[in-house]
């Protein structure tokens, strides 16, 4: 299958130059909507993500209320631009799975019990897909619900290991994804020490998926020290700018 | 955050020993509790509160009210009116209708009923003049400031007559419309540097400055 493209070269780097264990470089931006209670944007590599989140709001339909606790809702959708033939924009069936996945993937880290009969709605707007789609997607979406003052146990943080020519690497591209072995996303509290996602696509032993899972954790570290800063971010901007205007 | 013996105040939460915030925003060590100001929270009703709302629906027995907040008050007759409310009589439209902006005062709430209203009270009722300015409800203590230093400044300086609803939504009534677009200005300042310190001072800086510009 992965005869005709070299994935790793002779010098054991990949297609896009990284080694195996290293990430795309990423760019996070929280508060980017103002019609939103709170938002967020993440550029990682060539993949695009926008995430808004509205609520705690009355839920429409009204029957949908939960009495014990606020109902989530998460929309997954990708542009019909964000990939390279043009993208029907109905929801596939493979955007209802991960609205789903990515929905019981940030569950767990919201206190939901403290907005019954309320709805908490994520959008999760794919602008530029090029793989690792739903692991951005869930890490975006935290930073959202955290922006929008929702209290949550800990941010929720993704990312993806695979197998690309008997390899182990980190945070797979599109190419890496769809010509590689396998692919492997986590998402995970690094606070709680909690995975909240876990999906494998094709095959690993066991010793190559525990080692894969523990490269996924390390990413995931490194990209929840990246959703902290940005996070702070938006606050201190406004402080430096006050003392740059006291001095 | 913090570990030990330490109790968890607001916004946060404790596993074992360990305490950890559930919001975004700023720790506060008093004694043995911690607890974090949060920086963006949305408006959760609570009995005694005093909030500003817009009139949205007319039932045969009372009022629903828009309070900002993920739940819709309730507004029923016998707490707006000073007599006895007879239904077949007493057109509700004719005391409140959609689209009309109430100071109300919340006398009910909790986790399985709506928020319900009072209008009975010295100060309450509809709101006939003002501007309205909409902050988020987790800055109102800073508007108001320690020992409401903050809210009468502004209505010093400005010489506005300013109502704060704990939901969110302030009122600003003054004496011309100069006045009312300080204390808007003002308000928004502070809602925008919140997390910032020595905030009190530069507002009056900034109020004195503008004035001296106008006048």
């Amino acid at each position: 299958m992965s005869g005709k493209i070299r994935l790793i070269d002779e010098n054991g780097l990949r297609v896009d130059g990284r080694r195996p264990n290293e990430l795309r470089p990423i760019k996070i931006e929280v508060g980017v909507l103002s019609n939103a209670d709170g938002s967020a944007y993440i550029e990682q590599g060539k993949s695009k993500i926008l995430a808004a989140v509205y609520g705690p709001r009355e839920v429409h339909p009204r029957h949908l209320a939960l009495p014990d606790r606020a109902l989530l809702r998460c929309r997954y959708h990708m542009a019909p631009f964000s990939v390279e033939e043009r993208k029907s924009p109905a929801p596939s069936r493979r955007e209802i799975e991960l609205s789903k996945v990515i929905r019981e993937a940030l569950e767990p880290a919201i206190f939901l019990e403290k907005f019954p009969r309320t709805s908490i709605d994520v959008f999760i707007e794919v602008l530029q897909a090029d793989g690792g789609t739903r692991c951005a997607g869930t890490t975006v979406a935290a930073l959202a619900l955290a922006d929008a003052g929702i209290p949550m146990r800990d941010l929720v943080v993704a990312c993806a290991a695979g197998k690309v020519d008997g390899v182990l690497v980190l945070d797979l591209n599109d190419l890496e994804d769809k010509e590689g072995e396998a692919d492997l996303p986590v998402a995970y509290m690094p606070n709680l020490d909690m995975i909240s996602l876990l999906q494998m696509d094709g095959q690993l032993t066991i010793e190559e998926f525990e080692q894969a899972l523990n490269l996924a954790i390390e990413g995931c570290k490194q990209i929840y020290k990246l959703q902290k800063e940005a996070l702070k971010a938006k606050y201190l901007a406004i402080k430096e700018e006050v003392e740059t205007c006291l001095q | 955050m913090a570990e030990g013996n330490y109790t968890a105040g607001n916004n946060t939460y404790k596993v074992g020993s360990k305490i950890y915030a559930c919001r975004l925003g700023l720790v506060e060590y008093e004694g043995r509790n911690v607890q974090v100001v949060a920086l963006n929270t949305v408006y959760i009703p609570s009995p005694g509160d005093q909030v500003i709302g817009k009139i949205e629906d007319v039932n045969f027995n009372g009022w629903i009210v828009d309070i900002n907040s993920p739940y819709k008050a309730i507004l029923r007759a016998n707490e707006a009116l000073n007599k006895p409310f007879r239904q077949q009589k007493d057109d509700l439209t004719s005391f409140l209708d959609i689209g009309d902006l109430i100071l109300a005062k919340v006398i009910a709430f909790d986790r399985t009923i709506d928020p319900i209203l009072t209008i009975r009270e010295p100060g309450l009722g509809k709101i006939t003049q003002g501007q309205i300015v909409k902050v988020s409800p987790a800055k109102i203590p800073r508007i108001i400031g320690r020992k409401a230093s903050m809210i009468n400044m502004l209505k010093r300086e400005t010489e506005c007559k300013i109502t704060v609803g704990q939901n969110g939504i302030i009122l600003i009534s003054g004496p011309s419309p100069e006045n009312e677009r300080l204390a808007i200005l003002a308000i928004e300042k502070i809602a925008q540097e919140a997390h910032t310190s020595g905030l009190t001072d530069r507002i009056a800086e900034m109020i004195r400055r503008e004035k001296g510009v106008k006048l």
